[in-house]
């Protein structure tokens, strides 16, 4: 399969994700010109004024939009960085960011505050501050359990990670039967399948920030990637230590997936499909995937968002079923494609 | 570049693996290591690798201590092929090659291409470059392996059984593609024909000690390979070259 050269894709992305933003605020239950939506980004930024008349208008683009669509393209960037990093980590194709049991750690702490109103005097920031709380609890657990003498092994960890996610997911669901309201339970499933509905500027700052760093780390550790790809032993041959790379992966995986996580909930399938889909394109460097895949991450979202907004407007879909609806014949269309091999044949 | 191994132990729990082995490869040797499944071949060379940290004993080039070294540092001389080979992705052949180049920091994209070309081509493996490494066959992968070992520049290569699932000509290419190397080499080899073809010296392991060491025929005599390996021996003379060749069968049964 003929690879697009690099850099042409990484300008082409970025090109793509800034008017995909534009889109992305513009469209919506109440669609808004392009015009108007660039007239109150150029306000908002420079602080200039808008008529009486648009308010309502500004207000949505500015307060309600604009930090959605940032947070989408944030949290698409970080899930496809982290999937990439996972998948190198426990040396498997299936892996995602998910695969370590953090969202589903996640998700009890979410689902703490949305059904049983824990952390209640953390007012609007309960939902996060406890979600993240619980993911890294969770990422605490997952690596005291999966540690063994020869460090962290691939299988030990996919092992404990599935494992204790279905423990969580038990206690999540103990959690959502028992609860007395019916539209709780709709939130709670709402979480589960990840949306973008919640998103305020407050949020923006640390999630871009801790999905930067991460990126950066793991842009910056591509070639220690590569190595680890090839196996435990050829690492240290060449002298990149895997247990150590493990560790450091472990970290920066469980960040940036409670914060993203935190955030929009478990958004299913970008970190499992994004990685793959950019190693179609420009193969399975690690140097190349990580510049691609975050971008390619953030466009994705965008628009999968965009879509759950609009599909049953003014009602919201998740935005999880979303990226699986559309993502899963789009992937299998390109495996069939052939000339790619997800690791061994 | 000499390697020394000095009362190398290496434990599992309470099983010792490796038991106080030494042995010596002089610069520029090619030393083979031969024993029986299980005998600890590996867990001796994974020591020599630093894929593992032996309980007791060093690792010793030109005198320094490996375990001691930077791990780069320790890459940029001393290169293996461990016996793993399955790649969960899909890098192509170049890119194989290209990891080679990881340990070395003060390096351009463009001596990376000179040096991994360099390699490719002195392993015949320049025409698949693109290739897919999980598409090709085992004496492709093995040649694109050992192209890697060399685009790291080493001055000593460990490698692990490199002639394993081979068929008999691809055997014979990958050991003397390795010999013309003229790297300081040690390798734990399975056929011991081919290891008696192709060794300096040979260092037989049982039971994570050094039982024999010296010139292949001094140390492959019948009550040896008898002891160790459980079979017996005859050695006859190749009707051509003259060299001497060991056919095995089993012990007679012994009452």
């Amino acid at each position: 399969m003929r690879r697009i050269p690099q850099p042409l894709l990484v300008v082409g992305l970025v090109l793509l994700l800034g008017v995909s933003l534009v889109c992305g605020v513009g469209m919506g239950a109440a669609g808004i010109g392009t015009a108007d939506v660039f007239r109150f980004l150029w306000a908002g930024v420079t602080g200039g004024t808008v008529h009486a008349g648009d308010a309502a208008a500004y207000t949505i683009v500015w307060e309600i939009r604009l930090p959605r669509v940032v947070l989408a393209a944030v949290v698409g960037a970080g899930l496809s960085a982290v999937g990439v990093a996972v998948q190198a980590m426990v040396r498997n194709a299936l892996a995602d960011p998910f695969v370590l049991g953090i969202s589903s750690g996640a998700a009890v702490g979410a689902n703490a505050v949305i059904l049983l109103g824990a952390f209640a005097g953390l007012g609007v920031w309960a939902l996060s501050v406890s979600a993240f709380a619980s993911a890294l609890a969770a990422m605490v657990l997952v690596y005291a359990v999966a540690r063994s003498p020869h460090g962290l092994t691939p299988l030990r960890l996919i092992l404990t990670g599935t494992a204790l996610a279905y423990g969580f997911e038990a206690v999540t669901t103990v959690m959502v039967f028992s609860a007395a309201r019916g539209e709780a339970a709709r939130s709670a499933m709402m979480w589960l399948l990840g949306s973008l509905g919640g998103a305020t500027w407050p949020q923006v700052p640390l999630a871009a920030v801790t999905v930067a760093v991460g990126w950066a780390w793991l842009r910056w550790r591509a070639e220690s990637l590569n190595a680890l790809a090839m196996g435990d032993e050829t690492s240290a041959a060449l002298g990149v230590q895997p247990g150590r790379l493990r560790r450091e992966l472990f970290l920066v995986t469980a960040a940036v997936t409670g914060t993203v996580v935190a955030v929009s909930g478990a958004i299913g399938f970008v970190g499992l499909m994004v990685p793959h889909l950019v190693r179609m394109l420009v193969g399975a460097d690690h140097r190349r995937v990580l510049a691609v895949a975050p971008l390619a991450g953030a466009v994705l979202l965008v628009w999968a968002d965009v879509l759950s907004r609009l599909l049953l407007a003014p009602a919201e879909l998740p935005v999880g079923v979303i990226t699986a609806v559309v993502g899963v014949p789009a992937f299998l269309l390109l495996m069939r494609r052939g000339g790619y091999a997800f690791g061994g044949r | 570049m000499r390697l020394d191994i000095e009362g190398l132990s290496v434990d599992a729990g309470a099983v010792r693996l490796v038991d106080d082995i030494r042995l010596v490869v002089d610069s520029g040797a090619f030393v083979g290591l031969v024993g029986p499944n299980g005998s600890g071949k590996s867990t001796l060379l994974r020591c020599v690798y630093r894929a593992l940290r032996p309980a007791d004993g060093v690792v010793r080039l030109d005198g320094d201590d490996v375990q001691a070294m930077e791990p780069r540092a320790a890459a940029k001389v001393l290169a293996a092929l461990p016996q793993e080979s399955s790649a969960e992705f899909d890098f192509t052949v170049a890119e194989v090659v290209g990891m080679g180049r990881l340990p070395h920091r003060d390096r351009t994209a463009a001596s990376d291409r000179e040096i991994c070309a360099g390699a490719m081509e002195r392993t015949g493996v320049a025409h698949l470059a693109d290739r897919g490494f999980l598409a090709l066959s085992g004496g492709e992968r093995q040649r694109v392996l050992i192209a890697r070992a060399l685009a790291q520049r080493p001055r000593v290569l460990v490698l692990d059984e490199p002639t394993n699932h081979l068929d008999i000509a691809h055997q014979l290419d990958v050991l003397s593609l390795v010999r013309s190397s003229g790297l300081t080499v040690l390798a734990a080899l399975h056929d011991l024909n081919l290891a008696a073809a192709h060794c300096d010296l040979l260092y037989v392991i049982a039971g994570g000690r050094i039982v024999a060491s010296g010139p292949p025929h001094d140390v492959l005599h019948p009550a040896l390979l008898a002891e160790v390996f459980g079979v017996r021996a005859h050695p006859v003379r190749h009707p051509e070259t003259g060299a001497v060749q060991l056919l095995f069968d089993l012990l007679p049964p012994t009452p």
